[in-house]
């Protein structure tokens, strides 16, 4: 019952939403049912493991550890939400943000606890679709082109990702099914069947690649990345926050459960080195574009397939790498979602996203840039933040696993990204405020900065001491993919 | 029973093929609405006619031959273009590039042999034709409404794959998977009604406001 009402709550707030007229309502609406919904996952962590919903839906620790960090990450924008539907032409709030937003919620929640493939597909496709409209919710040419380009592109990679599916259950039926004759797409069987040896290798392969490549276009994995910068730069930024945080580990997820058939088959080195040489290119691909980058949402849309790039090569690497990754998951969710709120206010504030023309921004807007400086650190891995925890854990796990020339490389790519990053953050939080050296600060609303310091606060946290329990969610999180 | 499923498959890459030689989008959709036809019949061939194969072709039927190409037909309306002049690849060169992709697709197809089952020996290769063939068009045409018939021969492709799982794939899926498709055609038809409305045109090669 308990996953159904996770699947559930979201649903109806979406009708909600569509039936309500007034504005402030919906929100309601959407703040409220975001709230039980991150109660109702908290619930899951208490008790004890609920009942799945017959073969289709089940609670594992890696989906419920990405479940919880999209509920956390879709309150706090919900909450940003609240605010910011102020700063945007009201063609932003129009009636459809709230209903789809919480459709997309209903359909990351049915991703994390899909036990059967085709389910998995099913969501990840409604998700793709719910979110794509609010893309193009200010119907201007920039964000119709970028409309375009995510929908295109990531159908097609849905359509392959399907084709990876299929092909991964024919390899499953290599060897006659024996009587119980449950179905191939369903995970626990092929696991099942992967484990007694029963797969074919070459469909396997096959079927792996494919939803690498498909999944992985929705992840963004460079070179699967080109819908990335557009779409997360015309976004709205709620939207845009969500969709580099939330959708992005969903997307993971979803490639992740392909590299878990792998592993249960003996294919875990060659689906890890997939992932790996993915990882690395992304990395370096968005070292590139970052360094002379001038928009700021672009630049951290490039800082996205960075780290999704760490996390894919840290389940590449394996062993500690894992739960290297995963903590690198949780710990990139909060840092980005904080760099897109401050970089939201500032934006809005100087009326630009171009970094050329945002200067000052610690002088004009403190609170924000605060917020701004503190995530492009926690980004990049400076400790306190949990960031520098995980990418040290992944590097060190290479190097113990006798990769070095990855270690070398990862760390190399990384301090690429490093300089490009700190150099842009440095450029638009110090120089002179556009508007004359003796401008006061302006008025920051707290309801835009409060979340990011909340996020900012826990990330921190994270880093100097990981609570046990989120040691031992993300321990077993990683021993489902072999760490 | 094989050599007609095997007939499907292949009226189903020529059909691809077709529609890379061709320019006229009313074409290309009733092209999209043939090869869906072929298609959807080829689990009645390869499984014979039990009710779970009928149903399931049943429904392919209708959503590909006329639900998708009602909404392409409809998008073609209000953007009102009807041909997809100047492609980045000449037809000419496009028809040599499906060549060469439905050679390369058997060759990729070689190491694959369905396991279990009678399947037709042209499964294989014609999906991964197809799936490919989809690609091109998608890449190598700048009209939009093109590129969603693309998507379409994509999706038609992966079909194809889907035949030996028929027994494994609950109808409710199928029809969660059928119906996905008509959801993003839907909102593909949406955003190309406003992108006309915005550029006047459904170039998508002249939409190139966004890059690095």
């Amino acid at each position: 019952m308990a996953l159904a009402a996770i699947v559930l709550v979201p649903v109806i707030g979406s009708l909600a939403g569509l039936l309500i007229g007034s504005r402030n309502a919906r929100m309601g609406v959407l703040v409220l049912a975001s709230l039980l919904h991150l109660a109702l996952v908290s619930g899951l962590w208490v008790r004890e493991t609920p009942a799945g919903l017959g073969p289709i839906a089940l609670m594992d620790p890696l989906g419920q550890l990405v479940l919880t960090v999209v509920s956390a990450v879709f309150l706090a924008t919900s909450i940003y939400l609240v605010q910011y539907r102020h700063l945007t032409p009201p063609r932003t709030t129009r009636t459809f943000l709230v209903p789809l937003l919480l459709l997309s919620l209903a359909a990351m929640s049915a991703v994390c606890m899909a036990r059967h493939l085709a389910l998995l597909w099913v969501s990840s496709g409604g998700l793709t679709l719910s979110v794509a409209p609010l893309v193009f919710l200010q119907r201007g040419r920039r964000s119709l082109e970028a409309a375009w380009k995510y929908l295109m592109l990531s159908c097609v990679g849905v359509a392959i990702a399907l084709l990876g599916i299929f092909l991964v259950a024919i390899a499953a039926n290599a060897q006659p099914a024996r009587e119980s004759a449950a179905s191939p797409l369903q995970l626990d069987e092929l696991l099942l069947r992967a484990h007694a040896g029963r797969m074919d290798v070459a469909w396997l392969r096959a079927g792996f690649i494919c939803m690498l490549v498909g999944f992985g276009t929705k992840v963004g994995l460079a070179p699967m990345h080109t819908w990335k910068p557009d779409t997360y730069a015309e976004a709205p930024v709620p939207v845009a926050a969500l969709m580099a945080t939330a959708l992005a580990n969903c997307a993971l997820l979803c490639v992740l459960r392909g590299y878990q058939v792998c592993v249960a088959a003996g294919e875990g080195e060659f689906a890890g080195r997939l992932l790996l040489v993915l990882g690395l290119t992304s990395i370096g691909v968005a070292a590139a574009f970052m360094a002379f980058q001038t928009d700021a949402r672009r630049l951290l849309a490039y800082s996205g397939v960075e780290h999704v790039g760490v996390i894919a090569l840290g389940v590449g690497i394996g062993g500690r790498a894992c739960f290297g990754a995963l903590l690198h998951l949780v710990g990139h969710s909060l840092a980005k979602l904080v760099l897109f709120f401050a970089v939201g206010n500032v934006a809005y504030a100087y009326r630009t996203r171009s970094i050329l023309d945002i200067t000052g921004v610690l002088r004009r807007m403190p609170l924000s840039g605060v917020l701004l400086v503190c995530g492009f650190t926690a980004t990049v891995g400076f400790p306190p933040f949990s960031i520098f925890v995980s990418e040290l854990t992944i590097v060190a796990a290479a190097v113990s696993a006798r990769q070095n020339l990855v270690a070398v490389l990862a760390l190399a790519l990384l301090s690429l990204a490093f300089i490009g990053v700190i150099a842009n953050a440095l450029a638009m939080a110090h120089g002179d405020d556009p508007r004359g050296g003796d401008a006061p600060p302006e008025r920051e609303s707290r309801l835009l900065v409060v979340p990011g310091y909340v996020l900012l606060v826990l990330l921190a946290a994270i880093g100097v001491h990981l609570p046990s329990a989120l040691g031992d969610a993300l321990i077993r999180a990683a021993a489902v993919l072999g760490g | 029973m094989s050599t007609l499923a095997d007939s499907l498959l292949v009226l189903a890459v020529f059909v691809g093929l077709y529609m890379l030689a061709s320019g006229d989008l009313p074409a290309v959709i009733r092209a999209t609405a043939v090869q869906g036809a072929a298609l959807s019949l080829v689990p009645l061939v390869v499984e014979g006619l039990d009710a779970h194969a009928v149903a399931i072709a049943g429904v392919a039927l209708a959503i590909k031959v006329f639900v998708l190409p009602a909404l392409l037909f409809a998008a073609v309306r209000r953007a009102g273009v009807v041909r997809d002049i100047e492609p980045l690849v000449g037809y000419g060169s496009s028809v040599v590039l499906g060549g060469l992709v439905i050679a390369a697709s058997f060759v990729l197809a070689a190491p694959l042999k369905v396991p279990g089952g009678e399947m037709p020996s042209l499964l294989v290769p014609s999906a991964f034709s197809t799936v490919l063939l989809g690609l091109v068009l998608i890449v190598t045409r700048t009209k939009a409404l093109t590129q969603v018939a693309g998507f379409i021969v994509l999706e038609n492709g992966v079909y194809i794959f889907g035949v030996p799982l028929i027994r494994d794939v609950p109808i409710l899926v199928e029809l969660g998977i059928l119906l996905d498709a008509i959801v993003a055609v839907f909102i593909m038809g949406i955003v190309i009604h406003h992108i006309s409305r915005a550029f006047d045109h459904i170039d998508t090669h002249v939409m190139t406001a966004l890059r690095d």
